[in-house]
């Protein structure tokens, strides 16, 4: 035990490191190139990292920019330089895949406020000289696309050709698509929806309650004594992984089977597969992650409500948009069901928008779009094919 | 269910005309001004769209069933899954030119108010459906004495998607009862070739298996 404890510390060491110098391109955006916050305040300076694949085309018309999830991150599919792990997206993404890198230009910015090199409360306060904590100021969905418009003013690329993304990354397709409606010719939002429920805030509250109430938060200032709260955020990780499943995918893989005995030990110990699977996933996941890093994430989902920007009709958010859509929901997806994949297909035609939608059919829950669903692939390839052809992007 | 009475068509060898497009499709299309605005109610597997699209026609489509969709989608085509019953609520008055329902509307639960919607959503609708008052149906009932199954409607009364069925008479009743503008009207044969025009409503009732009507706001 000792030895696994110490292999965990040093991945915690790396990943501490990522925060701010990441194994991935940076722009540094400096005093005079604030982000404007929608709490009301400036971030400045700040820096975004993020990862890109395939070579941009000479009129710069095929990029493709890629949200990722809540405890995603730029690396879609390299290696991780922290878990070593392969990418989380390469079913999707890569030469040939339906986001073909041999056709188009894949950027994937680490979101404002994770920790994977992008300016977060993982980040050091350049004032302080120590990580940000809580006086990070609280962000938005809105606020993590003004940073990736920002990146891609650096980069020199005017217009997307497409913008996707599954969960959070679903949330930052639909908000580039109403706050930058003349910069993407094509979205794709998958499993997302177009403002955070009340029953998925109260899991995020769930899962931050958890944070906060391991002694070892410390206020959320536990960097300075050494310490993380690997517990409460363990503990949070749990409780969302099981909205990310569906009972149908869990019974298949785990059912009611022990783990690596026959009987059950009348002890509170991992006696079920099912026990010992989440409790894996618990201490992998607080290696990678920063646990304020996974407050300020869910917040940001949280407060994330298109239509109330739009003094509360959602239609108004896409008003004469030439965007083309391509909504993709899951049948057993009970975190972002169908139901929240029809408003925005009900928006866009109200406004009038060329919108795709299509339900694919499978029991392996919100994660599914992560997965191998051949299906989800032949429509992304699809609607991207002949959505290339009309924007004139060469084949590769 | 929509997509079911497609195949059922194309089962029973719908002909095919220039560029291996059905004839029911091409006459449909022809009735369509080109680059306009189309929304294809129960577009089952995409062809109509795509013969439309191929004329300049800036298409959507809605579809029940979902394999249907996600092959359309697959096409890169602009459908939605969706019902006619349900979803036409959605859209806004005056969204599309036309608004296309094809050999569909015996199969909706409420097919007024369909119509009704789709003249409420586009400045035109097309209607095509199979028509029950076709003199081989009305034999089958006359001396079969049993719901008439045939070669193009092949279910069984207690398994069948098409709960309305009608007679091309009887839809011309409907039209004027919703007080919509009859532009034209075309009665097929079985293989979706048109019979003779200018003939009486009875004869295309008594010979027509199918109908194809273009409609406008009056």
């Amino acid at each position: 035990m000792p030895e696994l404890k110490a292999v965990a510390g040093r991945i915690a060491v790396v990943r501490e490191r990522e925060a701010d110098q990441p194994h991935s391109p940076v722009a540094v955006f400096g005093k005079d190139q604030p982000l404007q916050l929608d709490a009301g305040v400036e971030l400045s300076p700040f820096q975004v990292a993020y990862q890109t694949y395939g070579a941009l085309n000479a009129d710069r018309s095929n990029a493709v920019l890629i949200g990722h999830a809540l405890t995603g991150d730029q690396h879609v599919f390299n290696r991780h330089p922290v878990t070593g792990k392969s990418g989380w997206w390469d079913t999707m993404v890569g030469p040939g895949k339906p986001i073909d890198t041999n056709r188009y230009y894949v950027i994937c910015p680490n979101v404002l406020g994770a920790c994977m090199g992008t300016t977060g409360p993982a980040s050091t306060d350049p004032r302080t000289g120590v990580p940000w904590g809580l006086d990070f100021p609280v962000i938005t969905i809105r606020d993590m696309v003004r940073a990736q418009a920002m990146l891609l003013d650096r980069l020199g690329i005017d217009t997307l050709f497409a913008v996707a993304g599954g969960s959070m990354g679903g949330m930052q397709v639909l908000q580039w698509a109403a706050s930058y409606p003349q910069r993407v010719f094509a979205a794709l939002p998958i499993a997302c929806a177009t403002r955070h429920s009340a029953q998925n805030i109260a899991f995020h509250e769930v899962g931050r309650q958890a944070v906060m109430a391991d002694p070892d938060w410390r206020g959320g200032r536990y960097f300075a004594e050494t310490v993380s709260p690997r517990r409460g955020l363990a503990v949070a990780r749990m409780g969302a992984h099981i909205t990310y499943l569906s009972d149908a995918a869990l019974h298949r893989k785990f059912g009611r089977k022990f783990q690596g005995r026959d009987n059950p030990t009348f002890s509170f110990d991992a006696d079920f597969e099912v026990e010992s699977y989440l409790r894996h996933q618990g201490s992998s996941f607080v290696e990678r992650f920063d646990a304020n890093s996974y407050l300020y994430l869910t917040r940001a989902m949280d407060y994330f409500d298109l239509a109330a920007d739009c003094e509360g009709v959602l239609a108004s958010a896409f008003k004469a948009t030439t965007t083309r859509f391509c909504v993709i929901s899951f049948t057993s997806d009970w975190l972002f069901p169908t139901s929240e994949s029809r408003a925005i297909v009900h928006a866009l035609n109200a406004a009038g928008a060329r919108v795709s939608f299509a339900e694919i059919a499978t029991d392996k829950g919100h994660d599914a779009f992560l997965l191998d669903e051949p299906e989800l692939f032949q429509i992304v390839a699809g609607f991207l094919d002949s959505a290339a052809a009309a924007r004139g992007i060469a084949k590769g | 269910m929509l997509s079911r009475i497609r195949r059922d068509l194309t089962m029973a060898e719908a002909a095919r005309g220039p560029g291996n497009a059905r004839v029911d499709h091409l006459l449909v299309a022809d009735m369509i001004e080109p680059r306009s605005r189309v929304l294809d109610v129960g577009c089952g597997d995409g062809e109509l769209l795509k013969l439309l699209e191929s004329r300049g026609v800036d298409g959507r489509g809605i579809e029940l069933s979902r394999e249907g969709v996600n092959e359309c989608v697959a096409k890169g085509l602009a459908v939605i899954q969706g019902d006619a019953d349900t979803d036409l609520v959605d859209y806004p008055d005056d969204a599309f030119d036309y608004v296309v329902l094809s050999q569909t509307l015996q199969a909706t639960r409420h097919p007024r108010a369909v119509l009704e919607h789709m003249l409420r959503i586009g400045r035109h609708a097309v209607v095509s459906f199979p028509n029950f008052g076709h003199w081989r149906i009305r034999l089958l009932l006359l001396f079969g004495g049993r719901m008439p199954q045939t070669d193009n409607l092949p279910h069984t009364w207690y398994d069948t998607p098409n709960i309305h069925f009608c007679t091309i008479k009887d839809f011309r009743d409907l039209c004027i009862t919703v007080g919509v503008k009859m532009e034209r009207a075309l009665a097929l044969n079985a293989w979706g070739r048109p019979l003779r025009l200018h003939a009486p409503w009875w004869f295309w009732n008594l010979f027509g298996e199918q109908a194809v009507f273009l409609l406008s706001r009056r």
